[in-house]
């Protein structure tokens, strides 16, 4: 099964990085064309009819979410979100380093639809190299006159922003991107209003995935029909799945949604490693429930058949557990990532998160009891659903999910640790406490 | 009545503490703005944090590139950068510090000039990140300017176990690679040349 390259196309080109390279493969025609025959409607119902579906998470449309936007004099602004920071996603960063034009282009394309005069690229701070690569397009793209004041003669306007942000995995979330953006610290917002009501500096603002706006020059080039072509019904387009963990060929690989999850896995990411076989997988990125190998490995890879299944594809990011990895310490570590990430704002995720933690801690030290298990799924149901965003849920759905499906693991390591702990500690401290 | 229903309530066998029953009075106003004149702020500092301000439609946006900027210059974030880059806001230092203290990258202690962060998230960990970080702690011990730290997902697991040494990334790394890494950055000589992201081709071209 070979790659479906559509975004990742010529990617093996370096010269594609600069504006002359991207023009080289047709480049900038799309934008050209939108400047000078396209109105936004148009613009519009061509991404709505195509059913692109967000690429960040959630899965929302695309077209739907930029028709949410009020209509009228008032500032408007474009953000697109590169604040890639979910573990096991990857695939902006391939996408910006190699073609940052297509999202340069992607972004003016899609603030004619969304009538935005400001755009901001938010990217996380960490991607240094690829901010800089930004940086150096950006400039490129002002200097040829595709951003700035009265593009190409049309008296539009768009003043385009590689905004660096500064480590917070918690700015991937639409409104915490918006607040650090606005300079403060990176806290969620209440929502209702959405972003596309009440956004950045109060006003209408779209926000959208880097790989979402980077399908969004060649929709409008050939059409929402051809868009259709690729995928499924549901979820329609290529994805660029960042695959890691237990494979021999971690990376990231560009496929038709709707392939099986199993040939993802073993012919393009080349399968487990030597003498190893595949326990369990998040297919979305660590916020997914986990699945074991049975569930997951001949689903299809789209959003439906994901979530039918119970888990979600996320940001389409495949993690790949061997049978060498312990499930309770996959758990700890996931825990981890949340405790340490979570704002702290909403009550249920800061403490729930802090909780988990704390268990599991004692699950991998022996000093829990099957009880334990149950007070830790419910602490995640505890979460679910009660706070502003969805970071504390983020944790609870694979976690719960992994004590659900590999309880019996979680007690036979309870038990090992347990016992290690009687025979190499209990004469010094269980009964030095005693006499 | 508890003591924090209101005053009136003073226990006599206890000492009188002023802080409490006359309230704090710090120095100088927490709010206080600094003025441009009151601060040494390095022209280089002014003139970026100005020009960032006039790219914003609003200039608190320019805190985080501001606290960057000071970052920059001053190794991390100084309570002297960080008075500086608000005078030239024109907020408030605690507002600045607000911001700088959330995020993982601003650092509000001294930390040494070349930074090492080695990811020990999920895909990481399965390839052996904890047992990279302490060959890279172990490879500093008792070398100036370094600060190595544990980081969570950096967004290449492709690479795993992969390191971000001076915001460049690097991976696949063995252990034994650590301590080639650290006398490289500290000789100043290009840090592990074969092993460079952006030399790396896309995964699926790689066994073609």
């Amino acid at each position: 099964m070979p790659e479906t390259r559509v975004l990742l196309e010529h990617a093996e080109d370096p010269a594609l990085r600069t504006i002359d390279g991207y023009k080289g493969y047709g480049g900038y025609a799309t934008l050209e064309k939108a400047y000078r025959e396209l109105e936004a409607n148009e613009i519009l119902k061509e991404l709505e009819d195509s059913g692109l579906r967000g690429r960040g998470g959630a899965g929302f449309s695309m077209g739907k979410k930029a028709s949410f936007l009020p209509r009228g004099e008032m500032a408007k602004y474009l953000c697109c979100n590169a604040d890639e920071s979910e573990p096991g996603a990857f695939k902006d960063r391939e996408l910006m380093q190699r073609n940052p034009h297509q999202l340069i282009e992607g972004i003016a394309i899609a603030a004619i639809a969304a009538d935005a005069g400001h755009a901001f690229i938010f990217i996380r701070g960490e991607y240094d190299s690829q901010a800089d690569i930004l940086d150096a397009a950006v400039a490129e793209a002002y200097e040829a006159g595709y951003l700035g004041k009265d593009i190409l003669g049309s008296r539009r306007d768009l003043e385009l922003i590689v905004h660096r942000g500064a480590g917070a995995y918690i700015c991937g979330e639409e409104t915490a991107l918006l607040d650090a953006l606005e300079g403060k610290r990176g806290n969620p917002r209440l929502k209702p209003p959405f972003p596309a009501v009440q956004g950045l500096y109060g006003g209408p603002t779209l926000i959208n995935n880097v790989e979402t706006l980077s399908n969004v020059p060649r929709i409008v080039a050939h059409g929402a029909e051809w868009f259709k072509g690729f995928g499924t019904e549901q979820s329609p387009g290529t994805k660029v799945v960042s695959v890691s963990g237990g494979v021999r060929r971690p990376g990231n690989y560009e496929v038709e949604l709707g392939i099986p999850t199993r040939e993802l896995i073993y012919d393009l990411a080349g399968g487990p490693l030597e003498g190893r076989e595949v326990k369990a997988l998040y297919p979305g990125g660590s916020s997914s429930p986990v699945l074991t190998a049975e569930e997951g490995l001949d689903l299809p890879y789209s959003f439906e058949a994901m979530a039918e299944a119970g888990s979600m594809l996320g940001s389409g990011s495949i993690i790949v557990a061997d049978d060498t990895v312990s499930i309770p310490h996959m758990a700890l570590r996931t825990a981890r990532f949340y405790h340490h990430e979570s704002c702290g704002k909403c009550t249920p995720c800061r403490e729930g998160t802090n909780w988990t933690v704390k268990m599991l801690e004692r699950v991998v030290r022996g000093e829990a009891t099957p009880m334990d298990l149950d007070i830790i799924s419910s602490v995640q149901e505890n979460i679910m659903g009660h706070c502003l965003c969805v970071l504390g849920d983020s944790m609870a759905m694979p976690v719960s999910a992994m004590v659900r499906k590999f309880r019996p693991e979680f007690e036979r390591v309870m038990d090992e640790a347990g016992q290690r702990i009687s025979v190499v500690q209990a004469p010094a401290e269980v009964l030095g406490a005693a006499t | 009545m508890s003591p924090v229903d209101g005053p009136g309530i003073v226990n006599p066998n206890l000492p009188t503490d002023r802080a409490v029953s006359e309230g704090r009075v710090p120095e100088r106003s927490p709010e206080a703005i600094p003025e441009l004149h009151e601060v040494d702020c390095p022209a280089e500092l002014r003139e970026r944090i100005e020009t960032l301000i006039g790219r914003y439609p609003d200039k608190h946006s320019v805190s985080i590139p501001a606290l960057w900027a000071v970052q920059r210059l001053y190794g991390w974030c100084t309570p002297e950068g960080i008075r500086q880059a608000a005078a030239v806001m024109q907020v408030t230092p605690a507002y600045l510090e607000s911001v700088a203290s959330f995020y993982d990258l601003l650092h509000t202690e001294p930390v040494g000039s070349h930074k090492v962060a080695v990811c020990t998230n999920i895909s990481c960990w399965m390839r052996g990140g904890d047992e990279l970080l302490d060959a890279f702690r172990a490879a500093a011990e008792g070398r100036e300017d370094l600060f190595v730290t544990g980081f969570e997902c950096l967004g290449a697991c492709d690479i795993a176990p992969m390191a971000s040494i001076d915001e460049r990334y690097f991976g696949p790394l063995e252990n034994a690679e650590a301590a080639t890494a650290i006398d490289q950055l500290l000789a100043g000589e290009d840090v592990l040349p074969d092993k460079g992201l952006e030399k790396r081709p896309l995964a699926g071209d790689a066994r073609a």
